[in-house]
């Protein structure tokens, strides 16, 4: 459920590096709460981010909420295939999910983060 | 509406349950110098025949704007409102609810809605049509608050010729803190769009919306076309404010490049009703569905294959998104959508299209024959429809109340709209600028007996 090469944050996104540029998505605990995913709202490539900056908007058949950014960075890349098939996110939050690349501004931002395991100690401490 | 008036022992009970003593200690937070300790200036009862007779008598006292012929528009037009409008107006599974909290099981409020929304989304060109907003004001504000959203750009340029009111509307909203606003300043009764007035103030990555009204308050006809590009050489969004009646023959916003449609509804088939209720319309490209402010009906089929209708892509909405909601004053203003819907129905496409061009024509007719009583001049040679700005030579005031008293309302001073700064029009005459509209319901020798009393004043 929250694989062992992944960084998390508190608010659900996940960050896999790759070579200086992560991936960020949403963890399988936030795309399971949402429910069926409909709508991904995602930036354009070139615009910068700080830690903590709203980037986009997922939208279920029963709410929206905000994606934040847990990097400093400039979008480099963005999934574009989530505008036809939303639901990819439900179905491959890890994998096909992904919803932006970011050139991090500061790579040690990353060590900040949560491991799997931490990750898995907030969900359970939520619940 | 009942109203089933408290009890004194219900009054007791509750001010038991909330642990006060009297009703003057319940009130005691409120300071008293913002109370009003006096009893009210209302005289004993009256029987129901008296009070009918009290209450005819204070609505006699009135000069309804249908009971005169009248020239005046301004925003609020007397059109006729055929009787089969209020005929299902009043239908009581119309007329008494306010909102569908239970949406699905009121299909047929649903259905008038949606077939509003299509109707609209015809006459503006525009892809996708809400169920409607507060007025032409609060929608043309919605129009820029989304523009910002979408752009994340925070400039607003507005035309100086939309009407005053509702600049003064777009400046409330900006007071907030969300966006800018500048504004554009008429040459001869229009926008210059090619002029440094407008390509000075629009910015590359700076403005989200360039806002026009088409025509614009002073009647005549903007550059809409002009304005389109101009406004997406820099990323802007053009959102034009139109008048639906006449969008029945003039070009739609949407081939001419608008991004978002607004305006009032009013002229749909709502009654003056001195100065409203009427509606804001809103209408925009498919693009920006999920952008758009208020409530969406949309068509789609039940578990049973059976056509059916829903309040769609609610997610938007405050009761969803609560703060963060496409917008938190969206009130719609149904039943008036829905006279909107009924007038379009009985009127039809041809019967619409006929109606403008009898407002157009016979606002050309009224203003060749007011020149030629060499009162008037004209202050600019603009393209207008239904409505045309004079400039008299004389007393305003004088000669619009002489014309009253012989039934005749004599067009809106200009002057009286607010604030004309922003329009560019030279304060020196601005003051003496008339503005004249013309429905269908006007005739030749309406026009005619009225150019005669002007000619003889």
């Amino acid at each position: 459920m929250y694989p062992d090469d992944l960084r998390y944050d508190k608010a659900h996104e996940w960050v896999r590096l790759e070579g200086d540029v992560v991936a960020i998505g949403i963890s399988h605990f936030a795309q399971n709460q949402l429910g069926e995913v409909v709508y991904v709202d995602l930036p354009s490539e070139g615009e910068s981010l700080s830690a903590g900056d709203v980037f986009g908007e997922i939208e279920s058949v029963k709410s929206v909420s905000e994606l934040y950014s847990p990097v400093d960075g400039e979008i480099v890349e963005v999934n574009d295939t989530l505008a036809d098939a939303p639901e990819t996110v439900n179905e491959d939050p890890y994998g096909k999910g992904w919803m932006i690349k970011v050139r991090l501004s500061d790579p040690a931002q990353l060590d900040d983060l949560l491991s799997a395991v931490e990750y898995e100690a907030l969900l359970s401490e939520e619940a | 509406m009942r109203h089933i008036s408290v009890t004194c022992e219900q009054r007791e009970a509750m001010l038991r349950a909330v642990g006060c003593e009297s009703v003057e200690e319940l009130f005691a937070d409120i300071p008293r110098d913002a109370r009003f300790d006096r009893e009210l200036a209302i005289e004993g009862g009256l029987a129901e025949m008296e009070l009918v007779a009290h209450v005819r008598g204070l609505a006699g006292a009135n000069t309804p704007a249908g009971g005169m012929v009248s020239f005046a528009g301004a925003g609020c037009y007397d059109h006729y409102v055929p009787a089969i409008v209020d005929h299902v107006l009043r239908k009581p599974e119309f007329f008494t609810a306010y909102t569908p909290y239970q949406p699905e099981v009121s299909q047929g409020t649903l259905q008038a809605m949606y077939e509003y929304q299509s109707m609209m989304a015809l006459l503006t060109g525009m892809d996708v049509s809400n169920a409607s907003l507060y007025d032409g004001a609060t929608a043309l504000v919605e129009a820029a608050m989304m523009a910002v959203r979408i752009t994340r750009r925070r400039q607003v340029v507005c035309a100086g010729t939309v009407h005053p009111e509702w600049q003064s509307t777009l400046l409330t909203y900006a007071a907030a803190g969300n966006f800018d606003v500048a504004f554009v300043p008429s040459r001869g009764g229009a926008v210059a769009f090619d002029s440094e007035d407008v390509t000075s103030v629009l910015r590359e990555g700076a403005t989200a919306a360039l806002l026009v009204s088409s025509p614009n308050v002073l009647g005549n006809v903007e550059d809409v076309q002009r304005a389109a590009s101009l406004a997406h050489e820099t990323g802007a969004l053009l959102v034009v404010a139109a008048n639906p009646l006449l969008l029945a023959v003039m070009a739609s916003p949407g081939d001419q490049g608008a991004d978002i449609v607004v305006g009032e509804g009013q002229p749909l088939g709502n009654a003056m009703s001195f100065g409203g209720p009427g509606f804001g319309f809103f209408a925009c490209r498919e693009e920006y569905l999920r952008h758009v402010p208020g409530r969406l009906v949309g068509r789609t089929v039940d578990m049973d294959g059976n056509p059916a209708f829903v309040l769609t892509l609610s997610t938007r909405e405050q009761h969803i998104r609560r703060e963060k909601a496409t917008s938190n004053i969206c009130s719609n203003q149904a039943l008036c959508a829905l006279a909107a819907a009924v007038y379009l129905s009985a009127v039809g496409r041809d019967g619409l299209a006929a109606t403008a061009r009898a407002c157009i024509a016979k606002a050309h007719y009224l203003r060749e024959a007011l020149l030629a009583t060499g009162r008037f001049r004209a202050p600019w040679d603009s393209a207008f429809a239904h409505e045309f700005g004079l400039i008299y030579d004389g007393d305003v005031t004088a000669m619009r109340d002489a014309l009253f008293a012989q039934g005749f309302l004599a067009g809106v001073p200009l002057s009286m709209l607010g604030p004309l700064d922003r329009t560019g029009i030279d304060p020196g005459v601005a003051d003496s600028i008339v503005l004249f509209a013309v429905t269908e319901k006007r005739s030749r020798a309406e026009i005619d007996e009225f150019a005669a009393r002007v000619a003889a004043l």
